[in-house]
This record gives C-alpha cells, structure tokens and sequence, in this order.
C-alpha cells in the first residue's frame, strides 16, 4: 500500500469510521420511526451480494500473486469455499474448506 | 444476590451473544494479519476494528488500498457494503427508538451484524419484554461481540508479522468474501444479483480507478430488487 500517506491511511480510517456510524444511527438516532419506501428496502437488501462478487472476480480471475494468470490453486479454492459456503450456509466452514483446498492443490501441483 | 430485570436481560444479552465468538473470532484475527501484511502498522489495524467495527467494509478497504485505489472508491465501495445497517437501524428502531438519546448513540455503535440478528429475534419472540430490559439485553449482546473483535484484531496483527508469505494469504481475502457471500444466495433474487455482479465485474473492468466497482454494485443491486419484484408479483397472482 505504497500508495498512501500514513495521515491518508488514517483519514480512510476516519471517514470510514463516521460513514459507518451515522448509517447505523441514521434511523435509530435521527430519523426515528419512520417507514422507508418499500423500494429503498428492496434495493438495501442486496448491497452485500451486489459488492461483494465484483470485487472477488478479479482476485479469482487475475490474482495479482500469479502476475495476473488463472491458476488451479486458486480458481478451486474459490470454487471450493463457495460450494461449502452455499451446501453448509456455515462462512468459517467454507473459509476453512478453501484454504485446505489451495494448500492441497498448489502442493500437488508442486 | 437478587437479580433486577434490568440485571438479568443483561445476562441474557451476554449468554445470546457468547456463540458468535466462534464467528468473530477467526475473522478478527484474518484482518489483523491481512492488515499488517498488507503494511499496515498495528495502531492503524486497531483503528480500523474500533471506529468501522464492520468486517466485510473493512476487509473491502483494506483490499482496495492494496490495489492503491483512490481514496474516494475505497470509501464508496466499503460504505455500500454498509448500506445494509440503515435497514437494520430502521428494523430496530420500533424496539428501541423511545431510549434516551445517550443509549441509542451508543446503542448505534454497537449495531452490527450479529448483535442486530439476535436482537431482532429475541424482540420479536418475546414482543412483552419493557424498552428497559431490551436496552439492557443489547448492551449484553454486545458486551462479548465488541471487545472479542478488538482483541481478535490485535492477536492477529501482533501474529501477522510472523507468517511467512509461503502460505499464500493474499488469497485470505477473496476466500473470506466467498465464504461471507455463499450464505446469502437464499434467494433467486440474490442469485441474480450475485451474478450480475459477477458478470459486470468481467465487462466493466477496462473502467479506471476501481470505479467498475462501484457501477458493477449498482447494476447488481437493481437486478436484485427488480428479480424480488417481480418474483413478488408472481407470486401474489398465484395465491
């Protein structure tokens, strides 16, 4: 992370910090209790699942560790954690099911 | 000694909350040695446990800094990811909106994902329960779930330092965010969504600055709420 200062280290940390709490206060300290647009809720449900696969698909496609080649290690690992994760609904299980997998394979490719 | 209510929807909290240290626990230690690994010193580690408290935002930041992001996408994207806690604060709030204004600053802090599912759960099941006693028990739900985040993060910054890079942690990361997604593909609507992601993700990567991010989350999250829509409709024709 060569690319930031340790004082914008720490306004990332800042602003993240505040940004995340008033989310959190935002209707238990300021808005009270109010009703949000059934449309505002529908669209809030899926932030994680709309984030987070973005951001893994090109750490499974093009790990930057392999110069940014596909590699078996890797893409079974990927597969392995999301297969556990949706067969056992249980995130710790398919961490450790994916791990086990990257080790396993990338020792039997050498 | 005699417990008052207040006492012992307290200790019901505490007991509620204990099971989620198997869950905290390893994902506050993968971002203390994720954090310093990525060069990260271990004040600015901590900083991130104590002011974000929210594990995916801060393992979303945390890879986009390693991608030297500008400072704006690394914001936008890891605040979307906590987008969800305004639909926990509204959810939460007609059980606990009538608190005094102290509590609810607090009790907002403490608002993430595993103190807001048991609440809700327990609110919901024993709805007699006085505003008093479920202060009380959210202030015991988090009584375990914070501090085990904070120390979590700390041994594995401390611990972080000592791994040697044979064993391939940048690769922690995405495994991490798998293992959080897979989960919640309960629905055809998050199935779309996912993939949509997915898809956009691989379309728009040529987009500078990290922001296909951004646009990718965007068209995810409307594909998401449209599929819900219309699966809604569909359904309600049926019945």
């Amino acid at each position: 992370m060569s690319g930031y200062s340790e004082s914008t280290v720490w306004l990332i940390i800042a602003a993240l910090g505040c940004g995340t709490y008033l989310v959190r206060l935002s209707f238990l300290g300021i808005l009270g209790n109010r009703d949000l647009p059934e449309w505002v809720l529908r669209h809030l449900r899926y932030t994680p699942v709309a984030i987070l696969p973005a951001l893994i698909t090109p750490l499974v496609l093009w790990p930057q560790a392999t110069g940014g080649t596909l590699d078996a290690p890797r893409l079974s690992a990927a597969l392995v954690a999301l297969g556990v994760g949706i067969w056992r609904k249980n995130a710790i299980a398919a961490v450790f099911a994916g791990m086990a997998t990257l080790y396993a394979v990338g020792y039997f490719l050498g | 000694m005699r417990l008052t209510p207040s006492n012992s929807a307290y200790l019901s909290g505490i007991i509620g909350g204990l099971p989620f240290l198997l869950v905290l626990l390893p994902f506050g230690l993968l971002f203390g040695v994720l954090g310093t690994e990525a060069g990260l010193p271990v004040s600015q580690v901590m900083g991130f446990s104590f002011l974000v408290i929210a594990g995916s935002a801060q393992f979303t930041a945390l890879q986009l800094m390693t991608e030297n992001a500008p400072v704006l996408v690394v914001l936008a994207s890891a605040l979307a990811v906590n987008l969800r806690m305004a639909m926990y604060s509204a959810s939460i709030t007609p059980h606990l909106g009538a608190a005094p204004l102290w509590q609810r600053a607090m009790l907002s802090y403490m608002l993430v994902d595993q103190t807001y599912a048991m609440a809700m759960q327990t609110y919901e099941a024993q709805p007699e329960r006085s505003l008093r006693w479920k202060v009380a028990y959210f202030f015991g739900l988090a009584t375990p779930i914070c501090p085990l985040w904070y120390g979590a993060t700390y041994a594995g910054a401390v611990l972080g330092a000592t791994i040697p890079p044979e064993f391939a942690l940048d690769f922690a990361v995405p495994i991490t965010f798998l293992a959080l997604v897979a989960p919640a593909l309960r629905t055809l609507a998050h199935i779309a969504a996912a993939m949509t992601s997915v898809v956009m993700a691989v379309v728009l990567n040529w987009i500078p600055y990290n922001l296909w991010l951004i646009l990718a989350g965007i068209a995810a999250m409307m594909v998401g709420a449209e599929v819900e829509r219309r699966m809604t409709r569909a359904r309600d024709k049926l019945s």
